[in-house]
């Protein structure tokens, strides 16, 4: 019985006496490990980000706009139907329900920033000091508006970071005048960045400014007094999302007065569900491109299995000449598979760490985080020793049983 | 006298060719007591070949019996001969068989790798077997940089290497000139002077009369078998 000292070294020789063959058969599992990993990496960090830019815009918030839910329920509108279905009087019921941390009516518009002699297009939401704990917000810069200043409709913004960037790039925008639609608003504030939303907007592109004072003189002038195009509420745990947002669909459902069986006239979208569809979605794509990549794994392996078979031909005369002098069997079954695990495993090494520097390479590229699990890693690795097992096995099979009479007779 | 180290009654071994039967063997019986050193000598097609795969233990007869070192060679498993031919065979090639990549002191490593010997032990006795003929002084070299008769005493330190009851010869001087083959002949010899069992298979006469003994087959059958009495040291 041979020795797994004198296995090893054994293999090994026989790999290094042939090195580019050896390099190039290894070639096909480098690159399917290698892919593999890169892809499932790049995967798992768009998957991330997705999470991460979901999560940016609030946690446990449950957001209700006008019009009823088109279908699937990862509508995003931000008008809805464009009713003005939602009044400032659900917002105070809203706040009744139990649960409730904080609820937070806005109204959007689109407006025309003038500053500095720089004009700028963004969007303007009229919003009151709850939105910032709604939205789980922070000012990075001056202050927020408070209560009183909403109530008066008084002419205060908070600009969002890209806004506060493009207008006042060299100074600092606080107790800056701005334009707003031909009023005059003094900056008090600038809000920290949060980046793009999941759905590649950009969340800072935006200025905040008192419900009351966007109702009356930018967005809401031609549409009744008390009504919002969107209501935010956010819970007080988790756990009482599903609850509430079914409260909130009742209570709706009752001051609206319809009837069942017919359709809301407003939509209630909860984040989180949200999230965990993007994040299925982004799954999903993780395991196809990992699938995909798989297969050049199979490629690699098969590629093995044909250098192996070569070998095998080739050092027939070697094989019974080993077999003359006592090699057993299991010795020469042992041998070539131990060839074939080397080569695949040695892939499998090498091919893990080009797929990190590939994923490395592709994540910063497209600005997204670097996700590597150490046991997608370890699998990398396991089954490319794997493909070594199952593809050299039956070259090593018919080393093995080779007759040493016929095999010595081989020129 | 102790028990033979081969004994052969009535050997037969037959082949499938197509629809006909070959009796590449057709009951040969024979005895080599230990300390022999006897050529079997025969024409192609004699069946000396086969008599040689099956005394290796690569081969197993069809009808008869054959006992070698106390092993009946027809009940041994596969795993057995695989023993049987790294303890008790000493295999010595016409083309010598050593492999390219390995050096000389590799080489004869080889059978011990198969035996489980350990490293050091390997190392040291491979090193007294190639000193012992005559290729000290080139241990590290490799089987291309080293003369046919060179080559060949590499394989016989190989053959030895596994302290072998006995040491199989095929055609050992055939792939050398003649001087060399003198050379192969006399080291052949001179172990078995040392009480090294050998059984040369040949079809050259001239290598038979060197041994001590031979044995003349043809069609499968032992024809003649008789001492070179007038052999000399």
């Amino acid at each position: 019985m041979m020795r797994t000292a004198d296995l090893v070294a054994s293999a090994s020789r026989a790999l290094r006496s042939n090195p580019l063959r050896s390099a190039l058969t290894a070639l096909g599992v480098i690159i399917g490990v290698g892919s593999v990993v890169a892809m499932v990496a790049l995967g798992s960090g768009a998957q991330a980000q997705v999470e991460r830019s979901i999560a940016s815009l609030g946690s446990n918030l449950l957001i209700v706009v006008p019009g009823a839910q088109a279908s699937g329920g990862v509508r995003m509108a931000q008008g809805g139907g464009g009713r003005d279905t939602l009044t400032l009087d659900d917002v105070e019921a809203i706040a009744g329900l139990e649960g409730v941390l904080a609820v937070a009516p806005s109204q959007r518009g689109n407006a025309q920033l003038v500053a500095n002699g720089v004009n700028w297009n963004t969007r303007i939401e009229g919003v009151t000091p709850s939105y910032m704990l709604a939205r789980d917000w922070e000012v990075a810069q001056g202050r927020f508006f408070d209560e009183s200043e909403e109530r008066q409709a008084r002419r205060v913004v908070v600009l969002g970071a890209t806004v506060a960037r493009e207008l006042f790039p060299n100074v600092d925008p606080i107790g800056q005048a701005m334009r707003i639609s031909g009023g005059s608003y003094e900056v008090i504030g600038v809000l920290e960045s949060k980046g793009q939303s999941g759905f590649g907007m950009d969340q800072d592109d935006v200025v905040l400014a008192p419900l009351t004072t966007v109702k009356r003189r930018i967005s809401g002038r031609f549409r009744r007094a008390d009504t919002v195009s969107q209501i935010s509420v956010k819970a007080a745990s988790e756990g009482e999302l599903n609850r509430l947002q079914e409260d909130v669909e009742n209570l709706l459902r009752d001051r609206h007065r319809i009837r069942p069986g017919d359709e809301d006239d407003f939509t209630v979208q909860n984040l989180s569900s949200i999230t965990e569809t993007a994040a299925a979605t982004t799954q999903v794509f993780t395991y196809l491109l990992g699938g995909i990549s798989a297969v050049s794994l199979l490629v690699g392996g098969i590629g093995i299995m044909n250098i192996m078979l070569v070998s095998v031909t080739e050092r027939t005369r070697e094989i019974g000449l080993r077999k003359a002098l006592g090699a057993r069997q299991s010795d020469i079954l042992h041998q070539f598979g131990l060839e074939a695990v080397t080569l695949s495993l040695a892939g499998g090494i090498v091919g893990l760490a080009l797929g990190v520097a590939g994923a490395w390479g592709m994540t910063s590229l497209f600005n997204l985080p670097l996700v590597i699990a150490p046991q997608n890693a370890l699998m990398a690795i396991g089954f490319s020793g794997l493909v070594g097992v199952v593809f050299g096995a039956y070259p090593a099979w018919r080393a093995a049983k080779l007759d040493p009479i016929e095999a010595l007779r081989r020129e | 006298m102790t028990a033979p180290l081969i004994e052969a009654k009535e050997l037969v071994k037959l082949y499938q060719m197509g629809d006909e039967t070959v009796h590449a063997l057709a009951g040969v019986s024979f005895v080599v007591p230990r300390g022999d050193y006897c050529a079997i000598v025969g024409p192609s097609g004699s069946g000396k070949s086969t008599m040689m795969n099956i005394l290796g233990g690569l081969d197993t007869p069809s009808g008869g019996r054959i006992v070698i070192d106390n092993a009946d060679i027809a009940t041994l498993t596969d795993e057995e001969l695989a023993t049987f031919r790294n303890r008790t065979i000493g295999f010595i090639f016409q083309s010598f068989n050593l492999l390219p990549r390995l050096s000389a002191l590799e080489n004869v490593e080889l059978p011990m790798i198969y035996g489980g010997v350990l490293p050091k032990e390997r190392k040291e006795r491979a090193a007294a077997l190639l000193t012992r003929v005559g290729l000290g002084e080139r241990m590290s070299h490799r089987p291309t940089q080293l003369s046919g008769g060179q080559q060949q005493r590499v394989a016989i330190a190989r053959a030895l290497a596994g302290r072998p009851a006995l040491l199989l010869a095929d055609e050992p001087t055939g792939a050398l000139d003649t001087q060399t083959g003198k050379d192969i002949l006399n080291l052949f010899s001179e172990l078995n002077r040392e009480g090294v069992t050998i059984v040369i298979v040949t079809h050259d006469h001239e290598v038979a009369a060197a041994t001590k003994r031979t044995i003349e087959m043809r069609d499968g059958r032992i024809v003649a078998d008789h001492l070179n009495g007038s052999r000399a040291a």
